[in-house]
């Protein structure tokens, strides 16, 4: 039953996926993609559990690589889209 | 600690939402930053929520891990330089891949043998899952940084057995997943499934060329989506699970995207390193005219409408701030000027835009190739700025080229086309471009940053 569910949630989130992306227009394509990579740093989740808990010293290594790398994306990927975001501006009102 | 359990999956599900509404508000320029802010929101309040779980004894590894990495990518998105985006996307594409492989490989690393007997061929097919996919996306990014950072060389790098390599690779893939799910507890298939990724990673992407580079980078920010979602389900946490096919989604449609541009599929832009060159039927044949900037500034002082074809030229000249003083003067002398962006023009999706936000331009003067294509003919002086491939007439007219039937701006039909470039060469794809033989078309040599200076100091000057 467990894997119906896992089977459910990952068909549905594909197809949420390509509707919400379908619409984001060709000019923020560049921040559509820096921004994913900050949402993909959600690896951090999975990341923090094996970097914090009691756990032997392999496991501790790799769990507080990975918090690094995630935060590396979480962090630079959130500001850098935010930074290019705040570029797109309308043409000023004529005077 | 069911209460807490509950709480933290609840939080999981409004993370969920705003991550949602995020990427909804991203389908408009105005309402994009404030997307972006609520899907930051989103992380923050999902990492805060984990921490509160049972697992997490100690805090000094994250903090740790949280520092270093906060640090070094807060600097890195602070002091990027905007034509350098495509490096920078690409090198955390592979940082998210190498993430996700840690995360599936520390699944298995804390297991004692009575987990490796309960645990179930489930988990240690995700496990191998997170480790192939994040593998790839690891050191296939680093090679596409290299690419694009200069480092190594940008051509496609090819040589005989390329293709049995990767075909070597895949039957690898199968056949250690299969040893690897059957004997988890093994160092040495676990290995093996490493290095194979890495290696997979390496040759898939050292084998294309550098304009099709917006491509793969599309396509390894897919992966770095899948390989968190292969993570989600190593470790059994549905957010990672939804929020890395969000991002997956994303990179695929981007990637299809290009391909589409290009009039290509995806195994033929992957594979095309095999395919074998193109001869060219037929050959050229006119003069080229070439122009001075100061003839070129009396033809766009007459000019009513003006459209600028940007292309990476235009990024590695730096010219683009030049190229919105030009466009400030051009419309104080009442003319009318706008941006044609090919979707492939630059080196990643939608780069050409952000460098002319960069440069204050306002978007709605930027247009698509369908937009401008159909009212070619109303442009007075249409001026490519280092683009090449996307504005080359031989994507129509020459059926031997190997860009035929690639969808372009149709720049030779408007009254006048300048052609800003360093020399009259062939492009990136090697391919020689008819429209620079034109009637209509004139040639400005030069750095295309210190060609716009000088038509704005014209303009300056009259």
């Amino acid at each position: 039953m467990e894997l119906i569910y896992l089977l459910f949630i990952v068909i549905l989130a594909a197809f949420l996926g390509f509707e919400l992306i379908r619409k984001v227009p060709a000019t923020l394509h560049t921040p559509l993609m820096s921004g994913s990579n900050a949402i993909s740093g959600i690896t951090l989740i999975g990341a923090l559990a094996a970097s914090g808990g009691e756990n032997n010293v392999l496991t501790t290594i790799l769990g507080t690589i990975a918090v690094a790398m995630a935060s590396i994306n979480v962090i630079g990927g959130y500001m850098v889209t935010d930074r290019m975001l705040s570029m797109f501006k309308k043409k000023k009102k004529e005077d | 600690m069911e209460g807490i359990e509950l709480l933290i999956n609840l939080a999981y599900a409004l993370v969920a939402a705003l991550f949602i509404i995020g990427l909804k508000l991203l389908s408009h320029p105005d309402t994009a930053k404030r997307g972006n802010l609520i899907s930051a929101v989103g992380m923050f309040i999902a990492v805060i929520v984990t921490l509160l779980h049972q697992d997490i004894l100690t805090y000094e590894w994250i903090v740790l891990g949280c520092i270093i990495g906060g640090g070094y990518g807060a600097y890195k998105a602070k002091s990027v330089e905007m034509t350098a985006m495509p490096e920078m996307v690409s090198l955390f594409n592979g940082f998210g891949g190498l993430a996700s492989l840690c995360v599936g490989w520390s699944t298995i690393t804390g297991m004692d043998a009575f987990g490796f007997a309960t645990a179930g061929g489930f988990v240690f097919t995700t496990v191998f899952l997170s480790i192939l996919i994040g593998g790839i996306t690891f050191s296939g990014s680093v090679v596409a940084w290299g690419k694009l950072s200069g480092k190594l060389g940008s051509k496609a790098v090819i040589f005989k057995g390329l293709r049995q390599l990767s075909i070597a690779h895949l039957v690898g893939f199968l056949v250690v997943g299969a040893l690897f799910v059957n004997n988890p507890d093994s160092d040495l298939w676990l290995t093996c499934a490493i290095l194979l990724a890495l290696s997979f990673g390496i040759w898939a992407t050292i084998s294309i060329g550098g304009a099709d580079m917006p491509v793969v980078i599309a396509l390894l920010n897919s992966y770095s989506g899948l390989a968190a979602t292969a993570a989600g389900l190593a470790v059994n946490n549905t957010i990672l699970i939804v929020t890395g096919l969000l991002v997956g989604a994303s990179g695929i449609i981007l990637t299809n995207i290009m391909c589409k541009a290009m009039n290509r599929s995806l195994m033929n832009v992957l594979l095309s390193g095999f395919a074998e060159p193109v001869d060219n039927a037929q050959a050229i044949t006119g003069e080229v005219k070439i122009m001075d900037a100061q003839d070129a500034f009396y033809i766009l002082e007459a000019a009513q409408s003006v459209l600028v074809v940007p292309g990476y030229g235009m990024a590695v000249a730096q010219a683009q701030h030049a190229v919105r003083e030009l466009q400030m003067q051009l419309e104080n002398n009442n003319c009318t000027v706008n941006y044609a962006i090919h979707p492939v023009a630059g080196r990643m999706p939608g780069h050409m835009n952000v460098l002319l936000a960069e440069a204050d331009v306002p978007y709605e003067l930027l247009y698509e190739m369908d937009e401008v294509n159909p009212n070619m003919e109303s442009y007075d002086v249409v001026m490519v700025i280092g683009a090449n491939d996307v504005v080359n007439p031989a994507a129509k007219e020459m059926e031997g080229s190997p860009i035929y039937g690639m969808p372009i701006i149709e720049v030779y039909r408007a009254k006048t086309v300048f052609v800003l470039k360093r020399s009259a060469n062939a492009g990136f794809a090697g391919v020689d471009n008819p429209l620079f033989f034109k009637d209509n078309t004139q040639m400005i040599l030069g750095d295309a940053k210190e060609t716009v200076n000088a038509l704005v100091r014209e303009f300056g000057d009259s």
